[in-house]
């Protein structure tokens, strides 16, 4: 069990990373923190994938000699995945980050429950 | 291969497509290709349900471009999934046309096309979710339904829907975090994306007996990503808010459709990826079934105490999440039935409640108080008989469609061959009454008759027929529609029978 946490230090950092950034999205008031913490959970989840596709002392998939063997390279495929899922993270990550603009105009404050508490009191 | 069953592909691509046109029409122009591309859908895949019946073939798989199985991207079509299709095309149809009214008030009208564009994505990202073989695509997919659901909260701009569309987000990234997370440690277990691949890793591993913990991890934080993006009970915080505050067709469209988005791929992630065998072997169902049915009593709960008329059909929304977690938690075939019957109950039903409330709190100065709603079935009838009749199929009275999923979930429980006999039928029981008492309490209070004078104090105006066509129409079309799924169950429930047998 130890022995093998040891080997694969890349997966076990990356589920601590992805651990910390859970924690950050679920508990964090501030709005900013929160997007700081789900990119940390995000990009945690990217080097686990990239560990996962990583072959010791092979090359990146791409052909420039003229070497097609299969065994000359890493696994291409969890790198397209982690392109996909940058693509879906900067997304989400800029409609958090306009929707915390929005609420900041408002409230002048980045605090969620601050903010809960401002509009029970509107009873809007 | 035939015309027909390039169907599924051709309703992804033109919800999509017409989503992206929508950008750069006029409100108006946007809403009718809305209308135009949903009655498509539904007409294409009313010929694909009638091929597939007609031929006889269960089920096919669609390669997507050029490259064969392990490598390329596929769909899959089954009975199961264009009952489910169609459903989702057709509800999402008159939602939209229900909340039309409310919508031209609560958005600026240069806001319109996009309020469009966001529903024809939602409903492109829900169609590929029901037809996807491929599990990566599946999340690209979750999380544009995640972003347009986001959008429908917060088109209407005021700081209450910001505010839940923030809180929606928030819970949504939790759970598709956990959801990208166990995708990818399926793809390192077994080197594959497609789910019939998948399978058949699986079985291997499984029967070799090795990598039982990683296995069970797994299936756990797929399951709670899922959970929690469906609002199971411990999870449903922010559903309140972002149903009863969004405008009317969000909030139909939200109950409804997403939610069941994620329970459609949850059913398809237990049965065709990891084998449901496997998945009652874990015991990972028994967590479902509890939190379902604590569901089931503190959704009802809290919708008795509620007093905003939106907020309590939200609560409602929590209690019948919990229905179809517990029908899924009983781990027997006729369970997993009862659930996605329940499915197709609560998104008609749901939907109807939300559209004929706006009708209620319309005539009554747009107040959803509960006070203020007193007598507004006389004031909006054609509303009034819509609630009237969802609530009766809520609390589950023969005729509606309520009834026969509760009738199927008691059926599932005296056949389960374990515990969970007693504490579903009990817990069934007092969901039922708790829902009666809500429920019936708003009837009582909607037909109360108030006296002319006070009513035009209060400046109260009624809404007849000539007023209101088209909303007429849509709760007729919605009652047609409820009164189809009670009525003539038999047929619906034989369909989804036989393509549960081949969806496995």
């Amino acid at each position: 069990m130890g022995g093998n946490l040891l080997v694969n230090y890349g997966e076990a950092v990356a589920m601590i990373l992805f651990g910390i950034g859970f924690a950050n999205l679920l508990f964090q008031k501030n709005l900013i923190k929160k997007i700081i913490g789900f990119n940390i959970m995000d990009t945690a989840i990217y080097l686990f994938l990239a560990e996962k596709g990583y072959i010791a002392g092979r090359m990146p998939p791409i052909v420039v000699n003229g070497i097609q063997d299969v065994e000359a390279y890493i696994n291409p495929i969890p790198s397209g995945l982690v392109l996909t899922g940058i693509v879906v993270s900067v997304s989400v990550s800029a409609l958090m980050l306009s929707l915390t603009i929005r609420l900041y105009k408002r409230y002048h404050t980045l605090d969620l429950d601050e903010i809960s508490i401002r509009l029970r009191k509107e009873g809007l | 291969m035939k015309l027909v069953q390039n169907v599924p592909f051709f309703c992804i691509m033109l919800s999509m497509f017409s989503g992206t046109i929508s950008s750069v029409l006029p409100g108006k122009w946007a809403r009718r290709l809305n209308v135009v591309m949903i009655s498509l859908v539904t007409g294409m895949t009313l010929w694909l349900l009638q091929y597939l019946v007609g031929s006889g073939i269960g089920s096919y798989t669609y390669m997507m471009g050029h490259f064969p199985a392990p490598w390329g991207n596929e769909l899959r079509v089954g009975l199961l999934e264009v009952v489910v299709a169609l459903f989702f095309s057709v509800i999402m149809l008159l939602s939209l046309l229900g909340g039309r009214k409310k919508l031209d008030g609560e958005v600026e009208a240069t806001k319109h096309n996009i309020y469009y564009i966001l529903c024809n994505l939602l409903l492109s990202s829900l169609l590929a979710l029901v037809y996807t073989n491929d599990l990566f695509t599946a999340y690209v997919f979750v999380e544009i339904n995640t972003i347009a659901a986001c959008g429908l909260i917060m088109i209407r701009q005021n700081g209450r829907c910001i505010e839940a569309a923030v809180r929606y987000m928030i819970m949504s990234l939790l759970g598709s975090g956990l959801l990208l997370l166990s995708i990818c440690m399926i793809y390192d277990l077994t080197g594959h994306l497609l789910m019939e691949n998948i399978q058949q890793q699986i079985r291997v591993i499984m029967e070799a007996g090795t990598y039982r913990i990683p296995m069970l991890i797994i299936i756990g934080i797929l399951t709670v990503g899922l959970a929690i993006k469906s609002a199971l009970f411990p999870f449903h915080s922010w559903v309140p808010d972002a149903y009863g505050y969004s405008t009317v067709s969000s909030g139909a469209i939200l109950s409804s459709l997403v939610s069941k988005g994620y329970i459609f791929l949850l059913f398809k992630v237990f049965y065709r990826v990891i084998g449901f065998q496997h998945i009652a072997d874990s015991h990972i169902l028994n967590l479902l079934f509890l939190f379902g049915l604590c569901g089931m009593i503190f959704g009802s709960a809290s919708a008795i105490w509620e007093k905003d008329i939106r907020r309590m059909i939200a609560f409602s929304s929590v209690a019948q999440i919990g229905y179809i977690y517990m029908g899924l938690g009983l781990g027997t075939e006729a369970g997993v039935i009862a659930a996605i019957f329940h499915v197709l109950v609560h998104g008609a039903t749901k939907s109807l409640l939300f559209v004929s409330a706006i009708g209620l709190t319309d005539v009554s100065g747009g107040s959803r108080s509960f006070f203020e709603i007193t007598g507004s079935a006389y004031r909006n009838k054609a509303a009034g008989v819509g609630f009237l009749v969802a609530s009766l199929s809520m609390v589950g009275i023969p005729v509606f469609s309520g009834f026969v999923s509760k009738l199927l979930f008691a059926e599932a429980a005296v056949l389960v061959p374990n515990w969970k006999l007693f504490p579903t039928l009990i817990v069934l029981a007092i969901s039922t009454v708790l829902n009666a008492i809500y429920f019936l309490k708003t009837i009582v209070r909607i037909y109360t008759p108030v006296k002319q004078e006070e009513i035009r104090a209060k400046g109260y105006f009624e809404l007849k027929f000539p007023e209101q066509k088209l909303y007429c129409v849509t709760i007729f079309l919605f009652v047609l529609v409820n009164l189809i799924l009670g009525m003539a169950s038999q047929p619906i429930i034989a369909l989804i029978t036989e393509g549960l047998h081949h969806f496995a």
